[in-house]
């Protein structure tokens, strides 16, 4: 009995009862970036599944001070509370954006830009699990190549979305943002770590944080980490930080795998698989892989690339 | 001590604003406000008001700002005309339902398309059904007054709800007046600095923006209904408060304009209550009863003031410089549905008057008395709207 | 009770919303296996790993099953057994 009751008390600053589904990379991906903030943060999110599963009206998960005002908004409402704090002189409390890729690569991409542009001190992580996956998987401008989804499925015509996935870590570095790094919930020591060092600045930064997503990428949910590392090691998920531009860290690759490993973990690849016209896109995925691995020089025994 | 100046209109608009000590300002740029921030931006380079400044990249970014701070818990401000008050509807819907005050000034211009930088009020009527309170003013010494109003009232722990000044484009905003300024000790004394009870504080967090379903969202809508019910009284009380700390007294939800005997009443908003005052005048030599109700509260609409003011009229002639597409203008729609049905109710007319920067001037007015006096010697009541100064050369 | 001002709640609320009855199935720990590496807290999306008395406890009242503390377990202290309704 008195075990229960401890348990029941929940620790942390992003507790248990909300609602989101098995498995769910974002949710755990939120968890470590509060335990890498600390609770001296106020937390914007836009619209999208991390709000929606966190702010039934009377249920919230947040122990910090939350708000969720739009979907296209996240970074200008932050530089609102921004502002606000440092007129108050409460510049220990610090402010973060989390929101997913709808509101960020697409929706609220031009408040984003502004964000950045203007220099103001907002720490946006997004957590990309590369679909409209609050409305059920539509496409976004997160969704990777030939990825399936409701409104780019794959038919007699089509083989899912057959545009690259806007390189938002890029865009966001050459803002000329002090910090820009990638993670993964495969590796979640090195999204602690990244966190922890993003807060360490001041000025705009950007983490995008892959959070494979059971429910809209098709898998079981005890894969989510395993999905999150095949991405890594497959070479379609570089992990790395740029410093003012300049790229200054990559997580390598110790054993690559093919794309296709990646792709037979998921349901959203699925019909690459199956149809037996689909070879040349396979190849096309593992060529965009390999350019990245290239790019960022993310094979053990080649040389760090600078950007 | 009191000091006066020629100053104009945006300028006056600014000097409020800094009196009353924003902590966030968010500007982007539209005609005819962009003078308004464009003052406020030299006052913060200079040192004169103590602000963080915030060039945002769209009026979205600007009302999301200004919202974000608020939650924050500071007093902020912002400006737009037309399509950035469009733009804003989303923001502010959503900032009205989570009771985030702040001020914007509403220059008001036409919307598009055609695009078009005259003056009407449909900007304004547009967001009317958000949840945010609409003040509208005559002259630059009103607006001065009624920004520092504005943010009394916004802030309110009763009310709580995003406040818009409407001042008409170019008429007032870029004409030079003399403005009375109220001394900053005495607009300190009447706006206390801005303390809600809910703010976003690491001490004692709490969520913003939950999603609500149905057993409980009629209710939240409620809520912001009784607060507007609630703003009536005290948006009254603010005026009558301010006015005695300055001396001037435009009125309170209304200024009723020799309406005591008056047969026709004609009903505006905005500037042109000014000519429509020396209309009344001119026709009241030639022995016409004439009166004008300003409306000086848009929303919430203050029908119980307006009831008593014309109660005693056999027509109203109610001049709406906007037009809800399908329907008819705006105050109209508002008005007869809450005179409709009561016993001796005047008639009412709705004259689609100054839309799209159409000029209204002293003929046109008496024009729509004319024509208000006309409705009553026939039985059957105006449905349709009447255009006033349409061209029939140009259109069929 | 009276809805909030503007829909504002304390945070931590959701703390009354049990999601263990969302279950399929329950992870069981084997103590003998386990070696207190901790993974299993690391990695639950719900935050329903405790630390009580030295040991990991998962609690049951939030649990949903998704399985990833027994895949990540290092030692493979943890399986999934069917829930019993």
């Amino acid at each position: 009995m008195v075990v229960r009751q401890q348990a029941r008390d929940g620790d942390g600053l992003f507790v248990s009862g909300h609602r989101a589904c098995h498995g769910c990379g974002m949710a755990l991906a939120v968890r470590h970036i509060l335990e890498a903030t600390g609770k001296d943060v106020i937390v914007v999110t836009p619209t999208g599944c991390l709000e929606t599963f966190t702010s039934p009206y009377g249920f919230s998960p947040w122990r910090v001070p939350w708000i969720h005002h739009l979907f296209e908004n996240g970074p200008s409402v932050a530089t609102g509370i921004a502002a606000a704090l440092k007129m108050q002189n409460r510049q220990n409390v610090r402010v973060l954006v989390i929101g997913g890729d709808g509101g960020t690569f697409d929706i609220g991409f031009g408040a984003l830009s502004g964000m950045f542009e203007r220099g103001d001190d907002v720490l946006y992580v997004c957590v990309d699990n590369a679909a409209y996956m609050n409305t059920g998987g539509q496409r976004s401008g997160a969704t990777p190549t030939f990825a399936a989804t409701t409104t780019h499925p794959p038919g007699t015509l089509s083989k899912g979305k057959p545009e690259l996935k806007k390189d938002l870590p890029r865009i966001m570095a050459d803002h000329g943002a002090p910090y820009v790094a990638t993670a993964s919930v495969g590796y979640l020591r090195d999204l602690r770590k990244k966190v922890a060092k993003a807060m360490t600045f001041h000025g705009p930064r950007y983490i995008q944080v892959d959070t494979p997503c059971p429910s809209g990428w098709g898998f079981s949910s005890h894969l989510t980490l395993e999905v999150g590392r095949l991405g890594v090691n497959c070479g379609l998920v570089p992990i790395y930080e740029k410093e003012h531009g300049r790229l200054t860290s990559v997580r390598k690759i110790r054993k690559r795998v093919p794309v296709e490993s990646y792709m037979k973990a998921q349901g959203r690849f699925r019909h690459l698989l199956s149809m037996a016209d689909a070879k040349t896109e396979i190849e096309r995925l593992q060529a965009i892989a390999d350019s990245i691995v290239q790019e960022y020089g993310l094979l053990v025994q080649s040389e760090k690339r600078s950007a | 001590m009191r000091s006066v100046e020629v100053v104009e209109g945006s300028e006056a608009v600014a000097l409020a604003v800094k009196a009353c000590r924003p902590h966030v300002i968010s500007a982007y740029p539209i005609s005819p406000q962009t003078h308004i921030v464009e003052a406020l931006a030299r006052m913060v380079a200079n040192g004169e008001v103590s602000a963080e400044y915030v060039c945002v990249e769209s009026e979205f970014s600007a009302a999301s700002v200004v919202s974000g701070a608020s939650a924050a818990g500071s007093r902020s401000y912002t400006a737009s005309s037309s399509q950035g008050l469009m733009l804003m509807t989303e923001v502010i819907y959503a900032s009205a339902g989570m009771r985030l005050p702040f001020v914007i000034t509403g220059v008001n211009r036409c919307i598009s398309a055609p695009i078009s930088i005259q003056i009407d009020h449909q900007d304004a009527i547009s967001l009317r059904d958000s949840g945010m309170i609409q003040i509208f003013v005559e002259s630059v010494q009103e607006a001065y007054d009624a920004h520092i109003a504005a943010f009394k009232i916004a802030e309110d722990p009763g009310i709580m709800l995003p406040v818009m000044v409407c001042m008409d484009g170019w008429i007032l905003t870029h004409s030079y007046e003399p403005v009375y300024f109220t001394d900053q000790s005495a607009v300190d004394s009447f706006l206390p600095p801005f303390k809600p009870e809910n703010f976003l504080d690491v001490d004692n967090p709490k969520t913003w923006g939950s999603y609500a379903e149905d057993d409980v969202l009629m209710e939240f809508r409620y809520s912001i209904h009784k607060a507007m019910q609630y703003a009536k009284g005290r948006i009254r009380e603010i005026f009558h408060e301010l006015s005695i700390l300055t001396g001037r007294d435009h009125g309170g939800l209304i200024e009723s304009y020799r309406t005591q005997d008056a047969e026709i009443i004609l009903l505006a908003m905005g500037s042109v209550a000014g000519t429509v005052k020396e209309a009344v005048d001119m026709m009241r030599s030639k022995g016409k009863k004439v009166g004008l109700v300003k409306l000086r509260c848009f929303r919430p609409f203050p029908h119980e003031d307006i009831w008593e003011a014309i109660k005693g009229a056999r027509v109203v002639g109610i001049m709406d410089a906007n037009f809800s597409m399908g329907s008819e203008g705006a105050v109209g729609l508002d008005l007869k549905a809450k005179v409709c049905g009561r016993p001796s109710a005047p008639k009412v007319i709705d004259f689609i008057a100054g839309l799209g920067g159409k000029d209204l001037g002293m003929q046109s007015i008496e024009w729509i008395a004319q024509k208000a006096e006309e409705a009553l010697y026939r039985d059957e009541p105006q449905i349709e709207p009447c255009w006033v100064n349409l061209n029939p050369a140009i259109v069929d | 009770m009276k809805i909030t001002p503007g829909a504002v709640v304390k945070g931590g609320t959701s703390l009354a919303y049990k999601t263990g009855g969302w279950r399929d199935e329950k992870p069981v720990q084997d103590l003998e296996v386990c070696n207190s590496c901790g993974t299993c807290k690391e990695v639950c999306p719900e935050n329903c790993v405790k630390v009580i008395e030295d040991r990991y406890s998962i609690d049951y009242d939030y649990c949903k099953g998704c399985g990833l503390c027994a895949h990540e377990c290092p030692v493979k202290a943890i399986q999934m057994i069917a829930e019993e309704k």
